[in-house]
């Protein structure tokens, strides 16, 4: 199963981090075996994504409400891709005064390590309604080749 | 003012908004209220909604805000990693001051819906002369 390959890397800092990945994992493993479908991940960094392969490439997909494109910092090294970003904070006026806040604002970074080779000239990252998307193509090593046979 | 890091916020479902024919969720989208003297401004997280998709109705003091997502194109991409979920968004306020129905305005801005809602100019004070007959 792909999904293994994203297991989160151990975190040095909680001695107890290694036992709650390994109660998922047996988790999912169940719920996988009765469903069939793929298990929803709760994510532990923001912004939560989705991702999505077929035999050409790789889509990544997050939710990044009331962050501005120009706010937004993609880069990728080697195989790891990384999106930075920031939502403006509030303009705090006297005259203002506050019913509900529940926007967070603030920063965000988040790495992402990708599970396949891919084309990294071939990177389109597109923000619509609040919604960013990141097409990478795979690398030409990766893609699926059809392998004619020849009869003699 | 140091910055924040953001954190993730889990999606809550709607609570007792009724049987959906269609197999979609409502969520509740994340707000902002804050008040000036002269109006009333909410501010939602709505990802995934286009601006035609936002549907804005006060009837008798209660604002409903409603945002439909587009739908999915169809791909025969696999899923690999699901750490959120799509649907539609659901709010119902009670407003407590007397709105401008027919000036309210709303706007779609990467995903934040912004609706301004005037308060109604309280009646001027007119004075009232008793003519001596």
């Amino acid at each position: 199963m792909a999904v293994i390959r994203f297991a989160e890397r151990p975190r040095f800092r909680n001695p107890w981090s290694e036992f709650e990945r390994m109660r998922r994992g047996f988790d999912e493993l169940s719920r996988n075996f009765l469903s069939g479908e793929v298990p929803f991940s709760s994510a532990t960094v923001y912004p939560p994504i989705n991702m999505y392969e077929d035999a050409e490439q790789l889509i990544i997909k997050a939710e990044l409400p009331g962050v501005a494109a120009s706010d937004m910092d993609i880069s990728l090294e080697g195989d790891t891709l990384t999106l930075q970003g920031r939502r403006e904070p509030r303009h705090d006026d006297d005259k203002v005064s506050y019913h509900r806040r529940e926007i967070a604002r603030g920063s965000f970074s988040r790495a992402i390590s990708l599970p396949t080779k891919i084309d990294p000239e071939s990177i389109v990252a597109k923000l619509a309604n609040g919604i960013l998307t990141i097409t990478l193509a795979k690398a030409a090593e990766v893609k699926p080749r059809k392998i004619t046979v020849v009869t003699e | 003012m140091s910055e924040q890091e953001l954190r993730v916020q889990q999606k809550q479902e709607v609570q007792h908004s009724g049987e959906t024919t269609k197999p979609e969720k409502y969520f509740v989208p994340a707000v902002d209220i804050f008040e000036t003297e002269k109006q009333v401004t909410v501010t939602a997280e709505m990802p995934g909604v286009a601006g035609e998709g936002v549907d804005i109705s006060l009837e008798d003091d209660v604002l409903t805000i409603r945002g439909s997502k587009q739908p999915e194109e169809q791909t025969d991409a696999r899923i690999l990693l699901q750490e959120y979920e799509t649907g539609h968004y659901l709010r119902r306020f009670t407003v407590s001051e007397a709105i401008d129905q027919e000036k309210i305005e709303a706007s779609m801005n990467d995903g934040l819906l912004t609706v301004v809602l005037p308060k109604t100019t309280p009646a001027q004070p007119r004075k009232i002369e008793v003519k001596v007959g």
